[in-house]
């Protein structure tokens, strides 16, 4: 089996290749920074309002939904792994398990929050 | 000729392991040193392949498209028009909008290729030549992959752009629909086996691809991973003709250079990943196993390219209603029948 040095030699490598990178370029490219060149892209327009203003996120259940089953994923893949060992009732546990949170998911459907509007 | 080569540089590690290994110092010099040459080797094979991978995509493109793509820039077939494409984006000004949060803007490039690099610690190329062959293999590629959704919402989000920040909660909204039925599906193939490990995945595929006993599973797969990729039909991160680019939008030069990159780095690393899980990874008979995994990886990215290049963008709605109602209900029956039939067997 693996170690993790090279997990962190990659994290390490991902970071210093891009600074690295942009460091090389700064030898080549120009730098004539000007106010309409940093501002906002507003197809050619000048931009109003305030971006990062109120803004309504609709899936907003979608996510709560989310995370309750991202970590029954989470719970499933030791369970996964060891399957053969621990046979039916491991099965049937799991079935159990994933029943109630099916029964979850059943009942956000049919009170209509698995919808966009 | 290649084998007796192979056996001689063997050789040579087993002996510099075994000297190195008297000392602890020297020891731990021959860890990172090896670690280094891995690291070289797996950044060249990104570049090369995504430099490839680029010229081939809008080769492909052209076809489908009944025009010719790119043809000046070397001959033939202009196959050196990514790199002077590269050239440019390094001769080409740094922009950060006054606007943008720049600590926001600065980490997201970095982030999006680290989570790339990351995934290649655990792609199996050959029976030995896999990074490192950790043990939890699977669970560690998912949590790897998801790290580019969070680049995407901050490059987003630090852009300050009103279309990059509608990019990023597209993309948010991308990783709430598809992540789940994906793990779920990879589950399938994790009960089939036992194993976390990738290498050890493709070793128990040795009778019988994954594909043909978890085709549910791999077509829940496909569309998971058409959301993870950012690619048409669930490009809505990106989508240039609503959005103009989206969460990208304001990176120029070598910043959008790397988010370019980081891309079609992920192209290759999840394509190896669907060939890993589901066809057999580098297994084949005559050819040797690396010449096997790229020709399956390099066939899949084809599919991916077609899907990409034929059909048109979904809208974000439905690709909520797509995620809960039919992916993860389809995933949920797959991993119930799988274990059915692990059982039985």
């Amino acid at each position: 089996m693996g170690s993790y040095f090279e997990v962190l030699l990659f994290l390490l490598t991902g970071v210093i290749f891009v600074f690295v990178g942009l460091g090389v370029a700064s030898l080549f490219r120009p730098a004539l920074p000007s106010t309409p060149k940093q501002s906002i892209y507003e197809c050619g327009m000048r931009p109003f309002g305030d971006t990062l203003g109120k803004f309504r996120v609709r899936y907003y259940v979608f996510a709560l939904v989310f995370v309750v089953f991202d970590v029954e994923a989470v719970f499933l893949y030791p369970w996964a792994v060891v399957f053969r060992e621990i046979g039916l009732v491991g099965f049937v546990e799991m079935l159990i398990f994933l029943g109630v949170l099916v029964i979850g998911l059943v009942y956000a459907w049919k009170k209509r929050v698995l919808q966009w509007s | 000729m290649p084998a007796d080569l192979g056996a001689f540089l063997q050789g040579v590690f087993d002996q510099v392991h075994l000297w190195a290994s008297q000392s602890p110092f020297w020891s731990a010099l021959f860890t990172l040193g090896w670690g280094i040459v891995k690291v070289v080797l797996v950044l060249g094979f990104i570049i090369v392949n995504v430099l490839v991978l680029v010229w081939l995509e809008r080769k492909f493109s052209g076809r489908v498209q009944s025009r010719l793509g790119p043809m000046r820039v070397g001959r033939p077939h202009g196959w050196a028009q990514t790199i002077a494409d590269m050239i440019k984006l390094l001769g080409k000004e740094d922009i950060v909008p006054r606007a943008a949060d720049k600590a926001l803007f600065v980490i997201a490039p970095v982030v999006i290729f680290t989570a790339t690099m990351l995934v290649y610690v655990v792609v199996p190329m050959g029976p030995r030549a896999i990074v490192s062959d950790l043990n939890i293999g699977v669970l560690y590629l998912a949590a790897a992959a998801s790290f580019t959704v969070i680049s995407v919402l901050m490059a987003g989000w630090g852009s300050s752009s009103k279309w990059s920040l509608l990019g990023a909660l597209r993309g948010a909204a991308m990783l709430v629909s598809y992540e789940v039925p994906m793990v779920l599906a990879v589950m399938g193939v994790v009960l089939l086996s036992g194993t976390l490990s990738t290498n050890a995945i493709v070793k128990s595929q040795s009778g019988l691809w994954y594909i043909l006993v978890q085709p549910i599973g791999f077509l829940v797969f496909l569309a998971a991973l058409f959301a993870e990729l950012n690619r048409v039909p669930f490009d809505l991160a990106e989508a240039e003709s609503e959005l103009v680019s989206g969460f990208n939008i304001e990176y120029s030069g070598l910043r959008f250079a790397f988010f370019f990159l980081a891309e079609y780095a992920n192209l290759l690393a999840l394509s190896a990943i669907a060939v890993t899980l589901y066809f057999g990874g580098w297994q084949g008979p005559f050819l040797p196993p690396f010449v096997w995994f790229m020709l399956k990886t390099y066939g899949f990215i084809i599919l991916v390219m077609w899907i990409r290049w034929t059909l048109p963008r979904v809208r974000v709605d439905q690709l909520l209603e797509f995620g809960w109602k039919v992916l993860l209900p389809a995933a949920l029956v797959n991993l119930a029948v799988t274990g059915v039939y692990v059982l039985l067997t």
